[in-house]
């Protein structure tokens, strides 16, 4: 499985503007329903790809919830 | 049922509080208070003839064919315009009434030409039929006095003609452009002898007026002075068929008139719970793409998208596309196949689709055009009440006291709908439009919005909590609604965050372009009604939201949702009539193919894929093992297809490449599969990288049922034999029983069945019901017996009302130096999406091109004038179109239409899209705009190449 460079850029992308829109919540449930929402919609090789990617571009919000279900998967 | 015309009462119908019981003719009948006479002797079985009165549009009382004694009463009043009265004692035929009615019909005929015979209204007239029933056998006059015969017919409108000497100026048409449309185009000219129907000024015609060619006014006519050109090249038709219109998501409902296995006229069904007897252009007139010469019936395939497709049969062609989808799926992984549902297409052949690609591909990978319009309503509606639908029948508007309009076009896109809505704006009703553009429904005939607040687009979120700022900082909320019917504690936090001054509408106004103050009104007047409030028992206005895709194609299409379910929350506006947040669906089974499952994450109904129960459900019923993972969305498989993972699609009733964000990446994504199968009418543009090509029946050839806005399912009746030799669920169950699943179908009501069987919502469902009860609103089953007209009445499906804070959060998409100004898209009345079906039609003659519209100083600033050709580019492409100077769009921002593939206005827009849904922000992009000679070299090579794509050879068919 090859997720090229700009598919994984773009699923960084899809994450951080997921975690910013949730960030109103403050942090702890923002997470929680990030990593919720990319579990509940997310196919498994976007999560693959998104756990694979280099994270120095996740928002502390969006890498806390991909840790989070990198994790529990 | 044979061809006969519906039953007319002759006045509208009343809801009086009390019934009154009078006598006619010696029958006893009783009516609600303020029925005519005319109305109650209708509805005891009599007819009093008339010729200006007609049961769409209030009495008049001109013709005075109609007249009757009672007893009391002195003279011959009119029983169109005299109320009935308790005790009432009415003759309707004595001979006195005769002798006048005979009169007067004599002066009608003495100006009428007597060319019956072959006249297309022949044994289809009011003017006739008056005449037969007052025993008109003589005209003393004579036919030699002056007159208006041989004056020339008004032939302008391709699909209806008005003929001036037949008509009796009985201004039922006016009457009905001005009620039931609201357009008020048509007008009486002249007095007296003079007087005559005219189209707008004395010097326009029909074609050249305000004329929406809604068809109203041909409905209304009860002789032939307008009468369709169909009935007159063909003649009378023989049998009529209600079916469901397959244009908008209002879902009108039709009497297809038929000869033999040809449809003579689309005439709306005054049954009809969604249209009430009323139509636009679309549904009523635009139907002849379904006999056009570039209709595909042969399924045909190739090996390269590079080569000319051959024309074969239908075995080899469901043969050679189960093979394919083997082979890859034997080399890939059940992952890497996927498939498309239709909007378009009826809910029994989505749900077979999705079926297809779950139980017999063997992934989630299914999606459906929703994905590009309202999957956002989906999400957000589903978080806040617990189901991803509208709360209203359209029947509620008639209770509205204030309308907001958001992101949504109605006299445009939802045009029957807008009429109703006119209406109730013309009875008093206030309203507020939230649009970049000056719409129409911001002022027009007889109508005009309170507020309208013009603002950036990309600005909904922060313009929403605005309003909820200015609302709860103002003590405006409706507590005791929120501490009843929602949660208290979330309610408090969204409070204090609406209420922080960061996002009042003063600080807002640099960002948004909305003047604070007019936002503050518009807040006021949302939740308070303004002056007249509160109204006798009643505290609160009834407010009603009704939005469309400038709420949900944008980054925040979610959030906006969700604000707007927050502010029909905090103002009390949910669970009764006249209230309630109202997504306005674009095609006409967009709620349909999301009930059905043809989203990835979840099953019919709204169930997620991750719930074991449900997944047993259908994994028993359909005897496979189903993928718990969700599925692949539509960007994402394009994504996944140039990386080479995503290898093969089915689309049915689709064109993504016209209708999806980027175009180039979406060729790109089609170029990298394998196998495309496209199932469609027409070799549309997705065609052009297709390997199989499967043709597709229209709605007149095929039964089913399609869901409408107010999640109205109503059945879709076949009134022909299907051109390509079967119905669309029929095709979709040759693939899969060519992939050995065994599917027996024998007719869309065995699918309605298994649907019902597996989806709560739907559980008493069936086509023997629809049929019987003309229609039902889901949750259909044990607790709705009949169906919800309403939702949330006495508390919200998911339990408590959920207020989620919303905050606004910038596009990415920005304006620069490169690209100073802000595109948005959209519709016209007379095309409906991508154009495929209406551009072959007579409709382009209202729209045959897109064109873009900018205002005079951005216009100035580049030497541009209307008419001219502009590069129109962005960071994803350009292309070229030319312009039309006007200031319905504010300066900085342009604004175009996609129903045509010459402009591919898809080439500009980016790949942007929704925070949750993936939703493409078709409704904000950044371009610049320069003159130009003509088409960019794209536009040049997308001809040549589709020119290529669509090559047809016809030696190796049979």
């Amino acid at each position: 499985m090859s997720n090229g460079h700009d598919t994984n850029n773009h699923l960084i992308r899809m994450a951080n503007q997921i975690a910013a829109n949730l960030a109103a919540m403050g942090h702890d449930q923002a997470v929680a329903e990030t990593q919720e929402h990319i579990a509940k919609f997310w196919d498994p090789r976007m999560k693959a790809g998104i756990a694979a990617a280099d994270h120095a571009a996740l928002s502390p919000i969006a890498l806390a919830a991909i840790t989070r279900l990198t994790a529990s998967h | 049922m044979g061809y006969e015309r519906q039953a007319d009462y002759g006045t509208p119908a009343k809801q009086g509080a009390a019934n009154v019981t009078l006598n006619i003719d010696g029958r006893a009948v009783t009516v609600p208070e303020g029925t005519s006479v005319m109305r109650a002797a209708a509805e005891c079985g009599g007819e009093i003839p008339k010729l200006c009165a007609t049961d769409s549009v209030e009495a008049f009382g001109s013709c005075r064919m109609c007249l009757v004694e009672v007893e009391g009463m002195r003279g011959l009043p009119a029983s169109c315009t005299t109320p009935v009265r308790e005790g009432m004692v009415v003759r309707t035929q004595t001979p006195r009434l005769e002798k006048i009615r005979r009169g007067v019909m004599e002066l009608y005929i003495s100006d009428h030409p007597l060319d019956c015979l072959t006249c297309a209204a022949n044994n289809d007239c009011e003017l006739q039929d008056t005449a037969a029933a007052v025993g008109l056998r003589d005209v003393r006059y004579g036919y030699q006095g002056e007159n208006h015969l041989g004056s020339a017919p008004d032939l302008s409108n391709p699909y209806f003609s008005f003929a001036p000497d037949k008509c009796i100026v009985c201004s039922r048409c006016v009457r009905a452009c001005e009620e039931t449309q609201g357009t008020f185009a048509l007008t009486i000219e002249g007095r007296g002898f003079e007087s005559a129907v005219s189209a707008g000024q004395k010097s326009d015609n029909f074609l050249g007026s305000e004329c929406v060619s809604c068809g109203a006014c041909v409905q209304a006519c009860p002789t032939a002075a307008l009468s369709e050109k169909s009935v007159k090249a063909i003649g009378k038709p023989e049998r009529s068929v209600v079916t469901t219109c397959a244009y908008c998501g209002v879902g009108c409902t039709f009497r297809a008139e038929m000869r033999g296995n040809q449809l003579v006229r689309m005439v709306p069904w005054k049954d009809g719970k969604a249209n009430r007897g009323h139509s636009c252009v679309k549904g009523r007139f635009a139907w002849g793409y379904a006999n056009h010469a570039d209709r595909i019936t042969r399924p045909m395939i190739r090996d390269a998208i590079t080569q000319p497709w051959r024309e074969v049969s239908w075995d080899e062609a469901i043969s050679f596309t189960a093979n394919r989808l083997n082979a890859i799926k034997a080399q890939y992984g059940a992952r890497a196949l996927g498939g498309i549902t239709s909007s378009r297409c009826t809910n029994e052949e989505a749900f077979l689709v999705q079926k297809l690609v779950r139980g017999g591909f063997g992934s989630n990978n299914v999606d459906t055009c929703a994905r590009v319009c309202h999957s956002p309503t989906g999400y957000g509606l589903s978080r806040a009440f617990g189901t991803s639908a509208g709360t209203q029948d359209f029947d509620s508007v008639e209770d509205s006291d204030v309308i907001l309009i958001i992101g949504a076009n109605p006299t445009d896109g939802h045009p029957v709908f807008a009429s109703r809505m006119k209406k109730r704006i013309r009875q008093g009703a206030k309203l507020i439009v939230i649009d970049p553009r000056r719409i129409d429904m911001v002022r027009s005939a007889h109508i005009a919005a309170d507020h309208h607040l013009a603002l950036q687009p990309g600005t909904n979120v922060a313009v929403l909590t605005a309003l909820a700022h200015v609302i709860v900082t103002e003590g405006l909320a409706d507590e005791a609604f929120i501490r009843e019917r929602c949660d208290w504690d979330e309610y408090q936090d969204w409070a204090r965050f609406v209420s922080d001054a960061r996002h009042s509408p003063e600080t807002l106004e640099p960002v948004t372009r909305v003047p604070a103050a007019e936002l503050r009104a518009a807040a006021r007047l949302f939740a308070t009604g303004g002056p007249g409030w509160p109204s006798g028992q009643r505290k609160r206005p009834n407010g009603a939201i009704y939005y469309g895709l400038g709420v949900t194609e944008h980054s925040q299409g979610s959030s906006t949702v969700m604000a707007i379910a927050n502010l029909a929350m905090v103002t009390g506006n949910i669970g009764r009539r006249g209230v309630g947040v109202n997504p306005l669906r674009g095609q006409n089974n967009v709620q349909g193919s999301c009930d059905m499952g043809s989203f990835p994450h979840e099953l019919s109904g709204y169930r997620h894929i991750s719930d074991a129960a449900t997944r047993a459900l259908f994994e028993a019923d359909w005897g496979v093992t189903l993928d718990s993972e969700p599925g692949l969305r539509i960007p994402n498989m394009l994504d996944a297809a140039v990386d080479g993972t995503f290898r093969a699609i089915y689309i049915q009733g689709e064109d993504i490449l016209q209708s999806d964000p980027n175009t180039h990446h979406v060729a790109a994504g089609l170029a990298a599969m394998d196998c495309v199968i496209v199932h469609d009418l027409f070799l549309n543009e997705t065609a052009n990288y297709a390997h199989v090509f499967l043709p597709g029946s229209t709605f007149l050839e095929k039964t089913g049922t399609f869901t409408n806005a107010e999640r109205r399912i109503q059945m879709v009746r076949r009134v022909m034999d299907p051109a390509n030799g079967y119905e669309d669920w029929e095709v979709t169950q040759l693939l899969a029983n060519a992939m050995d699943l065994g599917w027996n179908y024998t007719h869309a009501s065995e699918i309605m069945d298994e649907i019902a069987r597996l989806t709560p919502t739907f559980a008493g469902v069936s086509h023997a019901r629809l049929d019987a009860e003309g229609g039902l609103q889901w949750p259909v089953n044990e607790a709705a017996p009949d169906g919800s007209p309403i939702m949330h009445v006495d508390g919200f499906v998911r339990g408590r009302g959920k207020f989620m804070v919303t905050e606004y959060i910038p596009t990415d998409e920005r304006t620069g130096p490169r690209y100073p100004l802000l595109l948005t898209t959209g519709r016209v009345l007379s095309q409906y999406n991508v154009g495929a079906q209406t551009r072959r039609t007579e409709n382009s003659v209202w729209h045959g091109e897109d064109v873009l519209e900018i205002h005079p100083t951005d216009a100035e600033n580049r030497g541009l004038k209307s008419g001219d050709w502009v590069r129109l580019a962005s960071r994803a492409g350009e292309t070229t179109l030319r312009t039309l100077v006007t200031d319905r769009v504010a300066p900085g921002v342009v604004y175009t239409t996609f129903h045509h593939p010459d402009t591919q206005a898809n080439v500009v827009t980016t790949e942007n899209s929704d925070w949750a849904t993936n939703c493409p922000e078709y409704k904000v992009t950044a371009v610049q705009v320069t003159p130009s000679n003509g088409p960019t070299e794209w536009q040049r090579d997308y001809a040549n190449q589709a020119e290529q794509s669509r090559r047809i050879s016809r030696e190796a068919a049979e």
